[in-house]
């Protein structure tokens, strides 16, 4: 894993101190709340319904026991002993009071993290792969490139008034766990055939109000060009969006209005003139940063048997454990959905169970989901049993990875300013509905995405289900949106037709899925009937 | 203007900025005011004759007033470049890095806070218009 030298620390800290005065002076009055806004924003620092809420960026998803545990400490410390697990690989604090959020600040540079650009027109938290550098899918460990991009796009002169967000994914593998394309910028890192790294470069995808898959706009960026190609992006977006409608800013308008075509020719101009200037940091920056990530020293020799004697726990092992590239080894994921629960929540105790069996089982590391999950990304397979067990005594032992429980919502109207409608609530009751894990295993793979408004933080646009909550005549009214797709068969979500009250959305939820296991055929994905059949026999079930 | 924040040695342009469009039709103005919407690569083919170019944030939320400060940079103009309109002290530093090299805000700022604001980091991450070195220099010498 990463670690600060002096010169990432006195940033970190410089940051600390730059808010701890400005907040002073918010309080103080010197400032109105319309002068700080922009400033507490750069700072994850949201105003909600309620009370603050500090986002954390947890960059590309990794960080270790330190740090959970003290994630763990600022959730008792500050807030109501819990966290909440972002679709950003983030975590936010609900319930801050603005006069405590520099010493959080503080408490967080002491382990290296930071909440820097984690809300705000800039480029945020950049998002990876949960499973880079264990899974045997990928070239390489992206996250060093992820790095290298998090320091050189932090604190951007020129790019820290953008036309609005911007998001990152990295991935370098041929599974896509991060969703790249639905990000502004998705990176895919990729090997020619001399033997060099660089990019497929995606531009100009995004969710909210208006959907959008990102296309291909270079096919081969050589990895060393990385810095000066993301500014010419960068600039060509801020120089020529428009600035006149909040909803059309997004760089995905940009590249849709002009066509990728147009848009990857200005692109391209732009980024001769960086090249010219020799923007990019040498190689050896890039090797100072992998160093870190070098793969951890996986022992040799391992068995690769598991006592599967506890029904329960081959039920989990079967379903919450993936493949590692190291024999011996497993990457295990650990549910934050338990049944009627609330999807990322995790209490301080839970963060350091997990904590310790990090550091105890898996190299000291741990990962953050886009699907609001935690994983254990270097565990012996000998060490599974201990692990599940432990989990089990913590209540984070559910089996449900990439069911029909394991469920993305955005906070929605019990917290969020912006919401139309409660998407934690829905969460719970779908949930509940099919709690019976025999059912959730026979539906299979499935992936139900909740957005409490069209802003789509709930990622609704690429759920197999999607869920969009809207006000209609001052109502909670849902949305039901089916066959979208994150991973690498992506795809945008349609809807079904008229919307639904909470209880008849999970009710047309199971008319759905009690379609769909009549219709399918034998071992095919939901998302696979769908698309085989397509919309109209699930219209006939919901609407009929 | 006088409380102008200005970081340049040389004496003030003495001619009013005009808009980019009269600019290009007159052959002997040497301050030029470029709007939130304008392309200033109009002005590179004129940069030898150009003293003082203004450039405009109607909302400290339009940042490509920023972009067009570094273009002119790139392009090598070493004349003035000044930041007026919605300007806060909290953006200085990054203006600064992106080549502005004086500042006429709408709500004045004393030199205390710019001062403050522009020393508020001892380290940057990347290159600019300005002579920071970026860390990654600083490790690898
Ligand atoms: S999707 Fe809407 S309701 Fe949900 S968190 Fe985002 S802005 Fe809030």
């Amino acid at each position: 894993m990463y670690r600060y030298d002096q010169y990432d620390q006195a940033i970190v800290d410089a940051r600390v101190e730059e808010f701890r005065d400005q907040t002073a002076r918010r309080i103080a009055g010197e400032l109105t709340e319309d002068q700080f806004k922009p400033l507490r924003l750069k700072n994850g620092l949201y105003l909600q319904l309620h009370a603050y809420m500090l986002r954390v960026a947890i960059p590309y998803g990794t960080l270790d026991s330190r740090q959970m545990r003290m994630l763990a400490e600022i959730a008792r410390k500050y807030d109501r002993g819990y966290g909440h697990f972002t679709t950003r690989q983030n975590i936010q604090y609900n319930w801050i009071k603005l006069e405590q959020a520099p010493d959080i600040l503080a408490d967080l540079a002491t382990v290296e993290m930071h909440a820097i650009q984690t809300s705000g027109e800039s480029v945020r938290n950049i998002s990876a792969d949960q499973y880079a550098g264990a899974t045997a899918d990928e070239i390489a460990d992206p996250r060093p490139w992820a790095e290298l991009l998090r320091q050189v796009t932090t604190f951007m002169p020129e790019f820290s008034y953008l036309p609005r967000k911007f998001k990152f994914a990295i991935t370098a593998a041929d599974s896509d766990r991060a969703a790249i394309r639905w990000h502004d910028c998705g990176l895919r890192l990729v090997r020619n055939e001399a033997g060099e790294d660089g990019f497929e470069v995606y531009a100009g995808g995004g969710m909210g109000r208006t959907p959008m898959i990102a296309p291909l706009i270079r096919s081969f960026l050589p990895a060393d060009q990385l810095f000066g190609y993301v500014q010419a992006i960068l600039r060509v977006w801020n120089r020529h969006a428009r600035r006149d409608n909040i909803h059309k800013q997004r760089m995905k308008i940009l590249v849709h209005e002009l066509g990728a075509e147009e848009f990857t020719r200005q692109v391209e101009e732009e980024f001769a003139g960086f090249e010219a200037r020799d923007v990019d940091p040498p190689r050896a920056e890039y090797d100072r940063i992998a160093a870190y990530f070098a793969p951890p020293p996986f022992e040799t020799g391992l068995p690769d048997e598991i006592d599967r004697s506890d029904p329960d726990f081959a039920l989990w092992l079967d379903r919450q454990v993936a493949p590692h590239k190291a024999p011996g080894y497993a990457i295990a994921n650990i549910s934050l959905k338990p049944v009627g629960g609330i999807p990322g929540d995790i209490s301080a105790e839970q963060m350091e169970v997990v904590a310790d069996l990090a550091e105890r089982y898996s190299f000291d590391e741990l990962r953050a989901t886009h699907a609001q999950n935690l994983v254990l990304p270097h565990v012996r397979k000998a060490d599974l049993y201990a692990v599940w067990q432990a989990l089990d005594a913590a209540g984070l032992a559910d089996v449900n990875l990439d069911l029909v429980s394991d469920i993305i919502a955005c906070p929605g109207l019990d917290y969020c300013s912006l919401a139309n409608a409660r998407s934690i609530p829905l969460a719970q009751k779908i949930s509940t509905r099919f709690a019976d894990i025999d059912r959730q295993r026979d539906l299979g793979e499935l992936k139900i995405k909740i957005s409490g408004c069209i802003n789509a933080c709930g990622h609704h646009h690429a759920g197999h289900i999607g869920i969009l909550g809207v006000d209609r005549k001052g109502t909670e009214n849902y949305q039901l949106l089916l066959g979208g797709s994150g991973a690498e068969d992506v795809s945008a979500a349609k809807i079904t037709g008229p919307g639904f009250d909470e209880d008849g959305v999970v009710d047309a939820i199971e008319k759905t899925l009690d379609a769909y296991v009549r219709l399918r055929d034998p071992g095919e994905r939901f998302l696979d009937t769908y698309r085989r059949i397509g919309v109209e026999p699930f219209k006939e079930a919901i609407y009929g | 203007m006088a409380d102008a924040l200005r970081y340049r040695t040389d004496a003030p342009a003495d001619e009013p900025a005009v808009t980019l469009d009269a600019f290009l039709d007159q052959a002997d103005a040497a301050s030029v005011r470029i709007e939130a919407g304008d392309d200033v690569r109009h002005l590179l083919p004129h940069l030898a004759r150009v003293k003082l170019v203004e450039i405009d944030f109607p909302r400290f939320r339009d940042g490509r007033g920023y972009s067009s400060a570094r273009i002119l940079r790139e392009a090598g103009y070493t004349g003035e470049i000044k930041a007026t309109g919605d300007v806060l002290v909290d953006q200085l530093l990054f203006m600064r890095r992106c080549g502005f090299d004086s500042f006429a805000p709408e709500a004045p700022i004393t030199p205390a806070a710019a001062e403050r604001a522009l020393s508020a980091y001892p380290y940057v991450y990347q290159h600019a218009a300005d002579d920071a070195v970026p860390v990654w220099k600083l490790r690898h010498g």
